[in-house]
């Protein structure tokens, strides 16, 4: 059993501090762990919100030596031995205590994205069909945790804040990629995605994608598919025309 | 324990700033040298106007050659007038193509703008406005800038077919294969691209009902997953291609003939 310290912060909405401890650690744990032991041993008024301890409730996360992470899902031998670890606040939202934030801001978008609006039913059961190649684009959509990692590193809402209110963020442009490319949905969103989510805000720097604990290709799959349909509806002369030719939606 | 004392950070409560203290710079910076080398070689190599064509063989940078003083005509677009380099009259398409690339804005927004240089570290600029106004909003002709790539991976595929005739006929020099791979290269960079991957299928919502446009998306979709390394190559391939081109129209590399 050897020995790490950890440096964690602690305060509150009106500052705080680094406090370091030394604690001992042991083969298989993972940083959450490690703030338990702190808990336990050092700081029993520690505050930090877990969960699941299993990478899926999305309650833990934090910047693990300036990287956004589960601390669930970092295990403590990715550190070089010796190393002293960092263990700050998500800096994207306002602090509550220690390590714990308000993370209120994206729960507020949330409630401004139309739900989804299905077809009328395919059979007379009330019943839908769809075939498997439908469904597996947005099935990488909702492996999403609602972890707000990828909220907290993505330098629009992060580093500029008067920008927040015009963009909803990598978060909610999975939302709005898994509703606009459903099968079953017959919402159009191209336009919220331009002005209510200010999806031309996001310069597609990755972030998200890589910060993202389910591995979503945030980027990729989510963000400029959605740039391109809103090209295909408001930058695109071609298929601008065509549809008024053709008298497509 | 000992405590530290941190600096307040505004209304936002004390969460402190930068913390990573691993290499990050290490990425942008090999960037800027990738990118800062290729722009200073290509441009050289536009402004020098000799050295391009080495029978078969005519350098990517050149080609299509539309000028009437060209070393090597592929199509006479532009008249005697023109007496600057024929590089000029083309290289701007597949360098917008790139400029307006989605992998390449990420590169370049980190690593030129620090918008921002890598996760999680403070941008350079207070003001931010994305690609929402002027320049930028122009970033969205991507697409038309990839259908002006796709006619040069045309052009390109026939001069690597022009490649394999010689003076004595049919063969196959180094520098055959050379512009093979760069057009090869090329060819898997354009059509990974993430507009043509909308354009080919990824406009559909129900896929079962157009299953053509689905299985092509699902193709593109496996090489997008490659495409930054794609990008990389081809960048690589190209600015190669010319080199070795130029070479041996010096007469500084001689081709070996393999068939």
């Amino acid at each position: 059993m050897a020995d790490v310290t950890v440096r964690v912060w602690r305060g509150n909405a009106q500052g705080g501090a680094f406090h370091e401890y030394r604690v001992p650690v042991e083969e298989g744990m993972v940083v959450l762990d490690v703030l338990h032991r702190i808990q336990a041993i050092h700081a029993n008024d520690l505050a930090l919100r877990w969960n699941c301890k299993a990478g899926k409730c999305g309650s833990c996360g934090a910047e693990v030596n300036g990287h956004p992470r589960l601390t669930c899902m970092t295990r403590m031998n990715i550190f070089t031995p010796g190393e002293t670890i960092t263990v700050a606040p998500m800096k994207t939202f306002p602090i509550i205590k220690d390590l714990v934030t308000d993370v209120s801001f994206n729960f507020q978008v949330a409630k401004k994205i139309p739900a989804f609006q299905s077809r009328p039913p395919d059979a007379p059961d009330g019943s839908w069909r769809m075939m498997q190649e439908d469904i597996d684009r947005v099935q990488e959509f909702r492996k999403c945790i609602e972890c707000f990692l990828c909220q907290n590193v993505c330098h629009v809402i992060r580093d500029h804040e008067g920008k927040k209110q015009h963009f909803a963020g990598p978060r909610f442009f999975v939302r709005l990629a898994e509703l606009e490319m459903h099968p079953l949905d017959t919402g159009t969103r191209t336009g919220l995605v331009k002005e209510f989510a200010g999806i031309g805000l996001c310069n597609i720097t990755k972030c998200c994608t890589e910060v993202c604990p389910e591995h979503i290709r945030i980027t990729d799959n989510a963000i400029i598919p959605l740039k391109e349909r809103v090209v295909d509806e408001h930058y695109d002369p071609v298929v601008w025309l065509l549809r008024k030719v053709l008298g497509k939606r | 324990m000992a405590i530290e004392a941190v600096k307040h950070a505004g209304d936002r409560g004390a969460a402190p700033t930068a913390l990573r203290k691993d290499a990050w710079w290490v990425q942008p910076a090999l960037t800027v040298l990738g990118l800062g080398a290729f722009i200073v070689y290509s441009t050289w190599a536009a402004f020098q106007n000799a050295y391009y064509y080495a029978d078969p063989y005519l350098s990517p940078f050149y080609s299509p050659c539309v000028a009437a003083n060209c070393q090597h005509l592929t199509v006479q677009l532009v008249g005697s007038w023109w007496t600057w380099s024929p590089a000029f009259l083309i290289l701007w398409a597949p360098g917008v193509f790139r400029l307006t690339c989605y992998y390449y804005r990420k590169a370049y927004y980190r690593s030129f703008w620090w918008a921002p240089p890598a996760c999680a570290m403070p941008d350079a600029r207070r003001g931010y406005d994305g690609e929402t106004s002027f320049p930028l909003v122009f970033q969205n002709i991507h697409r038309y800038t990839f259908y002006l790539a796709v006619l040069f991976i045309v052009i390109l595929t026939w001069d690597a077919i022009l490649a394999l005739r010689f003076p004595d006929g049919f063969g196959v020099g180094v520098g055959t294969l050379v512009l093979w791979v760069n057009v090869v290269l090329l060819a898997l960079y354009t059509f990974s691209c993430h507009s043509c991957r909308h354009l080919c299928g990824g406009h559909v919502d129900i896929f079962s009902r157009a299953p053509f446009r689905y299985r092509i998306w699902h193709r593109l979709s496996m090489l997008n997953e490659r495409h930054a390394l794609f990008a990389w190559l081809s960048l690589t391939s190209v600015g190669l291609a010319d080199l070795y081109v130029r070479l041996v129209a010096m007469g500084i590399l001689r081709d070996v003939r393999l068939l």
